[in-house]
């Protein structure tokens, strides 16, 4: 092949992907790499099998990017249906595994409909709004609200509160953002001050209202559920400024953390990688998100605004919770670090909404509705 | 119209959008800052105590358990040794379930109903983190079948640990006596002594016996490793090594074969039998029969053997030999004639007519002698020979009981011979003193009569006749009575002997005491009280029997053996030496509700000392050992 021939392949390849945004993902992606080598104990089987879920999930980004924006609202609707549907199915059906109803055995295939709901209901609260009055209406609140609390309760069934939750602050971005009255927001905070102890009382699992106990005093159940909390804040601590070094963290190499690969990865990085590491890290996330948001702005409709910002700000909600939740600040929710834990699932999620960020930032901005 | 406002709207949503975008930029800041300081604090502010906490997970010292020393007996022989046993331990904690569990692990490995009723009477005794045994001595098959299994069963394991075997068995329980699980009452003691950093890792302590005694020299020193850990406890690797150092290994002064015969001379009786050498101090035989199985009580005796030893109407765990007292009866007599002649209140030459009886003046109350109608003429040698009651009645009533006291308690009577294994009996040698304050009483001229013949309050343990003897037959040289012979210590890499001990030297006439013991060796020749034992005797030895009352005979009855209950027949005693001019050996014979010293105690003695002299075992129906 000749050189004009090979690039004309990589301008048809890289047509409708945002560069810097891309650049930032491989970083963090690398790091993920990386870090995964050293929690898994020096496997190689671990980290190869992340690339091919790597791999597999830029495929998919690079898919949905070359999807221009109106394509994808078309398919906003029938995809919330299917999403329902399964939801449905899983609760009529579904598997229990750990005590929780949350698979759905397709025969060839193991699915979790729950994932695909955490893309599936911004999209559609985005496409209601965008169909709906220019000037919007209570009305329109009310439906979008709706549209939001059918999927969430069903999750909540399950019962898996730290999806529902998540899907729920997804769906209440885009609300916020297609400009909820300050009022109502007030009243909503209001209103969620008041219901706390009643959901505390009668709306919580055990297991649940035990989590938040422990997060607010880990030593109380040092050997229970304080146990993951206590190590690891004795693993980020324990690194310091500079860090013990990599595949040096004691508490990670003695199998001290819980899940090291998935949830807990960010403590084997602190552990390693001190204080420097951390701030590098949260540096290169403020980066991608701070550019996810600038796409957010110059978004040409308002399904786009509203579905790039709900994604933006949904990814800084994982990267938080994740972080706070192993440095101790938030209570232990089953939630991946972005980009850096192990996993299939949460990969494909995650770059399928950084897919769509670029399929809205590189397509002509022709249409206006 | 419409245009203008579609756009007017469309300006200020936008305008509107980007402003709830900056607010939630910002509050995205303010939270990403909110993380850093949380970094911050625990990298920087808190860093040195999570360190702390960090090395603390990882670093484990783990103690190196010692082997325990060995115990030979003088010939070699092993009485105790350690081997490495599979014990299946759970930690109840860490079990759900912890009956289903049982029953579940029941179904891989034979649990019988004693190994739960000893688990549930751990369970009880210690903390639910502890790792308790349910079943040990697994046999390499059960071993490998658990670890099959293992991934059912969270929160049990199976840990080697060496454990200690008697082969000897029930032949020298009362000697070696055994070891037991540590529990909460030795951890406390063990504290106090300053010793519990030793311990760390041990699991069993000496109950009884030279397993007790010498508990400091058998155990060894704990070495200590310092290993990295991973979460489970696990060790990766070694950083630093302190070996364990073995404890002593101890060679007994026993002779197995000596203690072998003197079993099996028993036969059926019940009794016990203590042998020394009285050039030294050192035991040869000790025996308290019956026995008991000490490998029992290793891991814990189960509630079944428990109650067979324990309510057992032999009273198996019973040390007689060590803690049984008996009235000496006329064992005493040697003892009460050196009395008389060192005290002056008798002399050789000395003689009276024994009418059979003896009366203190101005009173009717007859002191009868064994023989109705007395033994005619009687001097100190024949008072001996035949062992006649009426001369020590009236000996006794001559020397009055301060006197007997202070003389007699010179040979051991109601004091400890110290002896190396615990738990030794003081016996009783009264005196006025006593009385008083044990019935606030006074004494009565009577009460010293009856000692006179080493009835009455009299009372002592076979052991102290031994001792006492032991100082007839060495002229007076107190020899601490001893077990331990020699030890082997791995920590110093000496062998150490234990020399003879003479705690103190009697002050009595050389005279006197060739006189008695040339009595004694008339004892087992005709006409004296063991002549049927000493017939045909391939050596010269002395002795003299003694017959020990259970129930006191009322004035006026006679005693009659076939006419009373079994276990209130008097107790048979016979205490000698040998060779009489050169005694090596001293030794004692009980045998309880036999009847006389001369008819069953002698002649088990002689069985002995065959064999200590001519190496010939005496035949039994039961093999002991």
């Amino acid at each position: 092949m000749s050189s004009p021939d090979i690039r004309k392949i990589w301008h048809y390849l890289v047509r409708y992907i945002d560069n810097f945004l891309l650049a930032g993902i491989f970083l963090l992606m690398l790091t993920g790499l990386i870090v995964l080598y050293s929690a898994a104990g020096g496997s190689h089987a671990r980290v190869i099998s992340q690339l091919i879920n790597m791999v597999i999930a830029c495929v998919v980004m690079w898919t949905v990017a070359n999807i221009p924006p109106q394509q994808i609202m078309r398919l906003a609707l029938p995809v919330y249906v299917l999403g329902i549907i399964l939801l449905v199915a899983v609760a009529l059906f579904g598997e229990i595994q750990n005590g929780a109803r949350r698979w759905l055995n397709l025969g060839f295939v193991h699915v979790q409909p729950s994932e695909l709901l955490k893309i599936a209901v911004p999209l559609m609260m985005a496409w209601y709004f965008d169909k709906a009055h220019i000037t919007l209406r209570w009305r329109d609140y009310v439906v979008a609200a709706l549209i939001l609390l059918l999927p969430v309760l069903l999750i909540i069934r399950q019962p898996d509160l730290g999806t529902a939750l998540l899907i729920l602050i997804s769906g209440f971005y885009v609300i916020f953002l297609a400009g909820l009255p300050w009022r109502i927001l007030a009243g909503l905070v209001v209103a969620a001050a008041v219901s706390m102890p009643l959901l505390w009382n009668f709306g919580m699992h055990d297991y649940q209202r035990k989590r938040i106990m422990t997060m607010l005093d880990p030593s109380q159940d040092a050997l229970g559920a304080g146990y993951h909390t206590i190590q690891s804040s004795i693993a980020i601590g324990s690194g310091g400024i500079s860090g013990k070094g990599w595949l040096k963290g004691t508490q990670s190499q003695l199998d001290f953390l819980p899940e090291p690969s998935t949830d807990f990865i960010f403590s084997v990085f602190s552990e390693e990688f001190g204080l420097i590491g951390n701030s590098l890290l949260l540096s290169l996330y403020l980066i991608v998100i701070g550019r996810c948001l600038v796409i957010t702005t110059k978004a040409p409709t308002r399904f786009a605004r509203l579905v790039a910002g709900s994604i933006s700000l949904t990814l800084f909600t994982y990267v938080f919770v994740n972080m706070g939740m192993v440095s101790g600040i938030l209570p232990v929710v089953g939630i991946p670090l972005p980009l850096i834990s192990y996993g299939g699932t949460s990969m494909v999620t995650i770059l399928l909404g950084f897919g769509i960020l670029m399929s809205i930032h590189t397509h002509p901005k022709l249409v206006k509705t | 119209m419409n245009e203008i406002v579609e756009l007017r709207d469309h300006t200020q949503e936008i305008r509107s959008f980007r402003i709830r975008l900056a607010i939630c930029a910002v509050v995205v800041v303010v939270l990403f800052v909110l993380l850093f300081s949380r970094f911050f604090y625990l990298q920087v502010l808190q860093s040195e105590h999570y360190t702390t906490l960090a090395e603390a997970n990882r670093i484990a010292i783990q103690p190196l358990t010692p082997n325990r020393g060995l115990i030979f007996d003088r010939n070699g022989e092993i009485l105790a040794q350690n081997y490495t046993a599979y014990t299946l331990e759970i930690i109840p904690d860490q079990v759900k379930n912890l009956g289903s569990a049982i029953d579940e692990l029941a179904t891989v490995i034979e649990i019988t109903p004693e190994d739960r009723q000893r688990f549930n009477k751990l369970k009880r005794e210690s903390t639910r983190f502890k790792s308790l045994p349910i079943r040990s001595r697994l046999t390499e098959i059960e071993v490998a079948r658990f670890a099959e299994n293992q991934y059912r069963f969270p929160g049990m394991d199976i840990k080697a640990y060496p454990l200690r075997h008697y082969p000897k068995g029930e032949l020298i329980s009362h000697v070696i006596g055994y070891i037991g699980r540590i529990n909460d009452r030795d951890l406390e003691q063990l504290e106090a002594d300053k010793r519990l950093k030793n311990y760390r890792g041990s699991t069993h302590i000496g109950r009884i016996g030279v397993e007790k005694s010498y508990e400091g020299a058998l155990h060894g020193q704990t070495g200590f490793e310092q290993v990295e850990t991973d979460a489970v406890g696990r060790s990766v690797r070694t950083l630093s090594r302190v070996a364990p150092v073995a404890g002593n290994d101890l060679t007994l002064s026993l002779d197995i074969g000596l203690q072998q015969a003197a079993v099996q001379a028993f036969g059926d009786y019940r009794g016990a039998l203590v042998a020394l050498d009285p050039t030294s101090g050192e035991i040869l035989a000790f025996v308290s029969k019956p026995g008991f199985d000490p490998n029992l009580f290793v891991d814990g005796i189960d509630h079944a053997n428990w109650r067979l030893l324990n309510e057992s109407i032999d009273r198996p765990l019973n040390n007689r030999a060590l803690r049984g007292v008996y009235p000496p009866g006329s064992t005493f007599k040697p003892f009460m004639a050196l009395a008389g002649l060192e005290l002056g209140k008798r002399s050789i030459r000395y003689s009276f007519s024994d009418p059979g009886f003896f009366s203190l003046p101005g009173s009717s109350h007859r002191f009868r002698d064994w023989k109705p109608g007395g033994h005619g003429w009687v001097d100190l040698h024949k008072s001996l020979v035949i062992s006649c009651d009426t001369y020590y009645y009236m000996l006794a009533h001559d020397l009055g009981i301060t006197n007997i006291h202070n003389f007699i308690g010179q040979f051991g009577f109601g004091k400890e011979t110290g002896i190396d294994i615990p738990g030794e009996a003081t016996g009783l040698l009264p005196s006025p003193e006593w009385k008083k304050k044990r019935f606030k009483q006074n004494w009565l001229p009577g009460d010293t009569i009856s000692v006179g013949i080493g009835q009455g309050f009299n009372l002592a343990t076979p052991l102290q006749l031994t001792f006492a003897m032991m100082l007839l037959a060495n002229d007076g040289k107190a020899y601490r009575p001893h077990f331990v012979k020699q030890q082997v210590d791995h920590y110093k890499g000496l062998v150490e002997d234990s020399s003879a001990e003479e705690m103190y030297r009697l002050n009595v006439k050389q005279e006197y005491l060739d006189y008695v013991k040339r009595a004694l060796a008339d004892v087992t020749r005709p006409g004296g009280t063991a002549s049927r034992a000493g017939a045909n005797a391939a050596y010269t030895f002395a002795g003299k029997t003694g017959t020990s009352q259970v129930v006191n005979i009322k004035q006026g009855e006679r005693y009659n053996a076939s006419r009373i209950n079994e276990r209130h027949r008097d107790h048979a005693l016979f205490t000698a030496f040998a060779p009489v001019e050169n005694p090596r050996i001293v030794l004692t014979v009980l045998v309880e509700n036999s009847g006389s010293g001369g008819s069953t105690a002698a002649p088990i003695a002689r069985k002995v000392l065959d064999y200590f002299f001519l190496g010939k075992m005496p035949e039994s129906a039961e093999k002991a050992g």
